[in-house]
């Protein structure tokens, strides 16, 4: 259904918006040629936020990333909600629109984590549902974003990338490749993250993220990596990103850096990391 | 199964669900203590953000208690977290050791609209020389719309000395009325004089200038309050009534 030559996104870096970057970004953006916001951020009337997404928007193409719409959940969507996303998609005109395979809302309590699910013809089937709900109501198609995790459900009968890959049959969605996401999940699933990768249909995918995690432990000592978007980009998931580009072809790609915000060169110097990537297949 | 999930997440006490395993199918334990712990540090971050001023008040850990308990027993109803917190005045009002310091309840109400000011919808001010020609009877006569940023706060407490504390002090008991206002983008707390909060509430309540000079009283400083009004771009339109 995707087609990357029509994904507005440029084949190029990006990086997750924050506002203490807005003049570095401006002044000396390097190779960064886009930007993503978290859609929930920009839901306020006015001010700064809506100010600065204005300018930026007049300059760069933005994807719009939603954090708060719980695809994923029990219950039905937030209808309120949708109606804040078509608003602000329907001003932005965003190069893209993506979310989760995961959940936060329940019994209308927002949880404000990106919750896992358990993966069966049930929960497949109410994804589904929930996705032609969301492009019907923005009049796009959305891309999904695969989940990091740190557990597993016992009622779980579908692996992840077969589930993925028939949401995205179902619905015509396409699909937002966290690469960071693959080596957390991976690596706590004790799975081959080369393998999960072999597996993932990567001619669907209209945009990659990077970002950084760190390790922990779980009860009997094995390694537990949580995605804290606090840190660079790990070797590893650099490792998979080339071979993601060496099979798939270039695609744009985010470094997203969500807390313990860097200044600006660092940013940019990630961002330079991955147009070296890119380059190199194109 | 979210049911379970959900309410364990917010309740410490509450078991790990079962049916959630680690890769040999083991009980998850730890791996579902990195889920309420995500929660718990989103939340109180957001919280950390909305209220920084409550925040240098009670010192780093009181405040994580506060927040903790808070949310608790009110997460967020909505994914607009920018605007989560509403409720905390409330609670603070009414949380223990902290109701003996009645003025930190005022407080949070002083940061959650300070938050709800900064994003506010933009609405540019009237002009200046345009209001200056007008003849004053006409102006008396009319009804002055406020900007949506413009938020009006009273206190029995000397609220902005607290504001601008940069550690934690006990306020001189003394009534006060603040006014923010966002002349660009970010919102500034104005101690009123005498009567001008009166004066502001009417005419944000839809009263004439002459009404609102009239609810503030014979010794309201006028040109004090219509000042910070008008440089502060408070002053969205003047409506003349329908001649």
């Amino acid at each position: 259904m995707l087609d990357q030559s029509r994904s507005a996104l440029p084949a190029a870096p990006g990086v997750g918006y924050k506002p203490q970057h807005f003049t570095g970004l401006t002044e000396d953006p390097g190779s960064v040629a886009w930007i993503e916001v978290h859609a929930e951020n920009y839901m306020g009337d006015g001010g700064r936020p809506l100010a600065q997404l204005r300018r930026l928007a007049e300059r760069f193409p933005v994807s719009v990333h939603g954090v708060g719409l719980s695809i994923g959940g029990e219950g039905p969507l937030d209808r309120d909600h949708l109606t804040r996303l078509r608003h602000l998609c329907d001003w932005l005109q965003p190069a893209s629109f993506s979310e989760h395979l995961a959940w936060s809302t329940h019994d209308s309590a927002f949880l404000n984590d990106l919750l896992p699910l358990p993966y069966t013809a049930a929960t497949l089937a109410r994804v589904a549902r929930h996705i032609d709900e969301v492009q019907g109501r923005l009049g796009r198609q959305m891309l999904l974003e695969n989940p990091s995790t740190y557990l597993a459900f016992a009622e779980s009968d579908w692996e992840e990338t077969a589930f993925l890959a028939e949401i995205a049959r179902r619905t015509g969605c396409g699909l937002l490749l966290d690469v960071n996401n693959v080596f957390v999940a991976c690596t706590n699933q004790q799975t081959d993250p080369w393998a999960w990768l072999a597996r993932f249909p990567l001619h669907l995918v209209g945009e990659i993220h990077l970002g950084g995690h760190h390790p922990d432990r779980d009860d009997t000592g094995a390694t537990l990596l949580i995605d804290s978007h606090s840190t660079e980009v790990a070797d590893p998931v650099w490792g998979l990103y080339a071979e993601t580009l060496r099979r798939g072809g270039a695609r744009a790609t985010l470094i997203e850096w969500d807390n313990e915000v860097p200044d600006w060169p660092v940013l940019a110097a990630e961002a330079a990391r991955a147009a070296a990537v890119l380059e190199a297949v194109a | 199964m979210t049911a379970a999930f959900a309410a364990a997440l917010l309740d410490p006490g509450l078991p790990v669900p079962p049916g959630l395993t680690d890769p040999a199918g083991r009980p998850a334990g730890r791996r579902f203590a990195i889920y309420r712990n995500n929660v718990v540090v989103g939340l109180t971050e957001a919280l950390a953000t909305g209220f920084p001023a409550l925040r240098r008040q009670l010192g780093e850990a009181e405040f994580r208690a506060l927040a903790q308990a808070f949310l608790r027993a009110n997460p967020p109803a909505s994914p607009l977290l920018m605007f989560y917190g509403a409720a905390l005045p409330r609670f603070v009002a009414g949380a223990g050791p902290l109701a003996e310091r009645p003025w930190l309840a005022d407080l949070a109400r002083l940061d959650q609209a300070l938050r709800e000011s900064y994003h506010a919808a933009d609405a540019p001010g009237v002009d200046a020389a345009a209001l200056a020609a007008l003849p004053p009877e006409r102006l008396l006569a009319a009804r002055i719309r406020l900007a949506p940023s413009l938020r009006l706060l009273s206190s029995p407490w000397a609220i902005h000395d607290l504001w601008s504390a940069t550690g934690p002090l006990t306020p001189e008991a003394r009534p006060t009325d603040l006014l923010i206002l966002r002349p660009g983008f970010d919102p500034v707390p104005h101690e009123l004089p005498p009567g001008g909060g009166a004066f502001v509430a009417a005419l944000r309540d839809g009263q004439t200038l002459a009404a609102a000079m009239d609810a503030a009283g014979p010794d309201h400083p006028l040109s004090v309050t219509w000042t910070l009004l008008l440089t502060g771009g408070a002053l969205a339109a003047i409506e003349e009534p329908a001649s």
